[in-house]
């Protein structure tokens, strides 16, 4: 176990730096440099630069070197100071902007991705164990509709169904009299009580793959000869459902898991853009929109870096679960 | 003294089952799932609709009125006016009145003013019937080419939703379809490789699925899409659209081709197989890739509809496709705030109606097919 732990946490900071190298492409993809556009939006303003201020900020992003240079200067300020780089858009640093951001997001996105997981787990053993029956053909149908509708348009609907029947305006983490509040356990449970709606649009779209999975697997695993001895010896229903068959069912559950994180990040940044949420969301597409481009590329890294641990969980939750996983990455096998 | 039959069902038995191909068996158990039969159907006729865009909408995409705009969705009712021009489907004109205050504008439909719909009317607007020839009949259209006709209202810029979502079917329908072709090839070679050959090819190949899958994809396309650059022409932005859709697109598909692979290459027929000397290829190609077939299936009708979504999320968000280009992405960049959304309902429902009825479709018919494609195994109920 603790060979496969270290193999997979190797291979996972391998992910990492070549995630770092495609964000580093996304911020180099607009034409022109970043001190260039930097120029610019102080032209715009009325103000102008001084070459020696150009200078040091050509010099600090190693503008003049070749792109590896240039990208070894972005990874080391992140690594060392944990400088992302410069924002011009918010004329701070994109670590201020990304710090500033990051929590909520980790909140929602973890309270979806929970959400995400009981549902899926709950509706896919229940609609696996009463094949055919009328509560599977509803919840199908309700994963499907979940599958199938766009998050916006779900946060779009709700928006509207909140405004046309109950008058109220959505939008924002806290309501209008906790927004400057101090933290109190009436602040926290209004931020609860704003989250849990986005959050469960946000699992609508994760949830019916899992589902379907579960439920496929399950399935597989409850015609197996194994199932019906351990019926044949009377054993409860319940009990041998829950010891045999849903513990064969459940590697592939694991290993999905972890690739619900990135699909549970995608409808963070959407729903959250719709509802105006104070995410990453917004700002991600704002930075997107107006090539702000350290600010874009380091908030797609740390999303990056996030999946990647979320996987690596994953996986090793897989490893520990099932013993020939471990065997079959450590080379055991033929 | 019981004789024995193998898994076949006890009710195909002394039938023909042992005779027939597995497609015939695979479509007999398909037509089983009654829900995944309708999605074929109306898969079938939003691919017509998309096809034949050009004879059912009744105005030309970009079309606009600047004397209706916001029109909410128009009856249609069979009544005889008795001036002559008979029984037959009518729609309203409307008198407007502008509040002084806010400038909305209030339509009220004039019941004396009717407009006859006639079928395969002449519309005014000539279209290439498939390239074939050159015509302006509809399928159909307002007697009066100017008459207000609007069935399910107008954008603001009195632009006829109805018949920009018919045309985006073809822009929406098509995205998904190219980009799964580009995946699937992708992900099925890189996924069978990867399992076959296991070893380095196996260890790459993972690093770089793994790679694309944790990059959240709606962030990664976004800030793809956003390098885009705007001077591209439409066609050009298409493409690079459906290429950026399926580079990020077919891990899913890779991952699920390799476990297969992965399960089915020590089955005892595969090891038969490659004893008896076939090359790895022909055990590939005639003995694994057959095997995968459900899979395969079920991941693509499932591919689809979720490049639609993806195009559709990234068309709303102003990073996709652009106008004048008109896809039901496009279209719900209108339903782009709140606000919009409380004004005028349609612009939201209207688009995201047709949206959800390609992908429920698509993805009914996935899962028919999955239960169906592998017609030996599994208890039939």
């Amino acid at each position: 176990m603790l060979q496969y732990t270290i193999r997979r946490l190797g291979w996972s900071l391998l992910t990492i730096w070549l995630i770092s190298i495609v964000c580093f492409f996304i911020i180099q993809a607009p034409p022109g440099d970043f001190v260039s556009v930097l120029i610019a939006q102080a032209e715009e303003d009325g103000r102008r630069l001084s070459a020696a201020q150009i200078d040091v900020l050509r010099e600090r992003y190693a503008l003049d070197q070749p792109w590896y240079a240039q990208y070894f200067t972005w990874i080391w300020g992140i690594l060392t100071e944990f400088d992302f780089g410069y924002s011009f858009r918010w004329n701070r640093p994109a670590t201020d902007v990304i710090m500033e951001y990051l929590p909520f997001t980790i909140l929602l996105a973890g309270g979806a991705m929970i959400l995400t997981w009981f549902i899926a787990f709950a509706i896919g053993i229940y609609t696996a164990v009463k094949r055919y029956s009328a509560g599977d053909y509803f919840f199908t149908f309700l994963g499907f509709i979940g599958l199938s509708v766009p998050n916006f348009v779900l946060a779009l609907v709700f928006m509207y169904i909140a405004f046309a029947f109950f008058g109220m305006t959505v939008g924002g983490l806290f309501s209008p009299e906790y927004v400057e509040a101090d933290w109190s356990v009436a602040r926290v449970l209004d931020l609860v009580q704003n989250l849990a709606v986005p959050a469960l649009i946000i699992a609508t779209a994760g949830t019916a793959g899992l589902i379907r999975i579960t439920r496929a697997n399950l399935s597989d695993e409850l015609v197996q000869p194994y199932v019906v001895a351990a019926r044949a010896r009377g054993q409860r229903e319940n009990v041998l459902l829950l010891r045999y068959p849903v513990r064969a069912a459940m590697n592939p559950f694991i290993s999905t898991v972890g690739y619900a994180i990135p699909s549970v990040i995608s409808g963070e940044v959407i729903v959250s853009s719709v509802l105006s949420l104070p995410t990453t969301g917004p700002v991600l597409l704002g930075a997107l929109r107006n090539q702000d481009m350290y600010l874009a590329g380091s908030f797609l890294l740390i999303l990056g870096v996030l999946t990647v641990i979320g996987t690596v969980i994953s996986d090793l939750l897989l490893a520990w679960a099932d013993p020939r996983v471990r065997r079959q990455h450590s080379g055991a096998t033929e | 003294m019981t004789t024995i039959e193998g898994p076949i069902p006890e009710e195909d038995r002394g039938k023909d089952t042992g005779q027939k191909s597995s497609a015939s068996l695979t479509w007999r158990r398909f037509k089983r799932h009654k829900l995944a039969l309708v999605s074929l159907w109306i898969i079938v006729g939003v691919y017509l609709i998309a096809i034949f865009a050009d004879v059912i909408a009744p105005r030309p995409a970009g079309d606009y009125n600047p004397d209706y705009p916001l029109i909410p969705p128009q009856s249609v009712t069979i009544t005889d006016p008795g001036d002559g021009r008979g029984m037959g489907f009518y729609v309203h004109g409307y008198t407007q009145e502008i509040d002084e205050v806010s400038w909305n504008r209030y339509y009220t439909e004039d019941p004396d003013e009717l407009h006859k719909v006639e079928f395969f009317a002449s519309s005014g607007h000539d279209y290439q019937f498939l390239g074939l020839f050159t015509t302006d009949r509809k399928l159909f259209a307002p007697e009066d080419a100017d008459a207000p006709f609007f069935l399910l209202g107008s954008d603001s810029n009195g632009r006829d939703i109805f018949s920009r979502v018919i045309y985006g079917t073809q822009v929406s329908m098509s995205i998904g379809l190219i980009g799964v072709v580009l995946s699937l090839v992708i992900g099925i070679a890189l996924g069978a490789a990867a399992g076959f050959f296991r070893g380095v090819v196996d260890t790459v190949i993972q690093r770089i699925t793994e790679l694309f899958m944790s990059l959240p994809s709606i962030p990664l396309w976004m800030a793809l899409a956003a390098a885009i650059p705007r001077e591209w022409g439409p066609l050009t932005i298409y493409f690079a659209i459906t290429v950026l859709l399926s580079l990020i697109g077919w891990t899913s598909l890779a991952r699920e081709v390799r476990g297969r692979v992965l399960t089915l290459r020590s089955e005892d027929y595969v090891v038969a197989a490659r004893l008896d000397g076939a090359s790895r290829f022909r055990v590939i190609r005639r003995h694994i890739l057959p095997g995968l077939t459900s899979h395969i299936i079920a991941s693509v009708t499932l591919a689809v509809p979720a490049m639609i979504l993806a195009e559709t999320s990234l068309s709303f968000l102003g990073l996709g496709l652009q106008p004048p280009v008109v896809s039901w992405g496009v279209l719900l960049q209108e339903a782009q705030n709140i606000r919009s959304v409380i004004t005028a309902p349609w612009l939201l429902i209207v688009p995201s109606t047709a949206v959800v009825i390609a992908t429920l479709s698509l993805n009914f018919l996935g899962d028919g097919l999955r239960d169906a494609a592998d017609p030996y195994g599994g208890a039939v109920k």
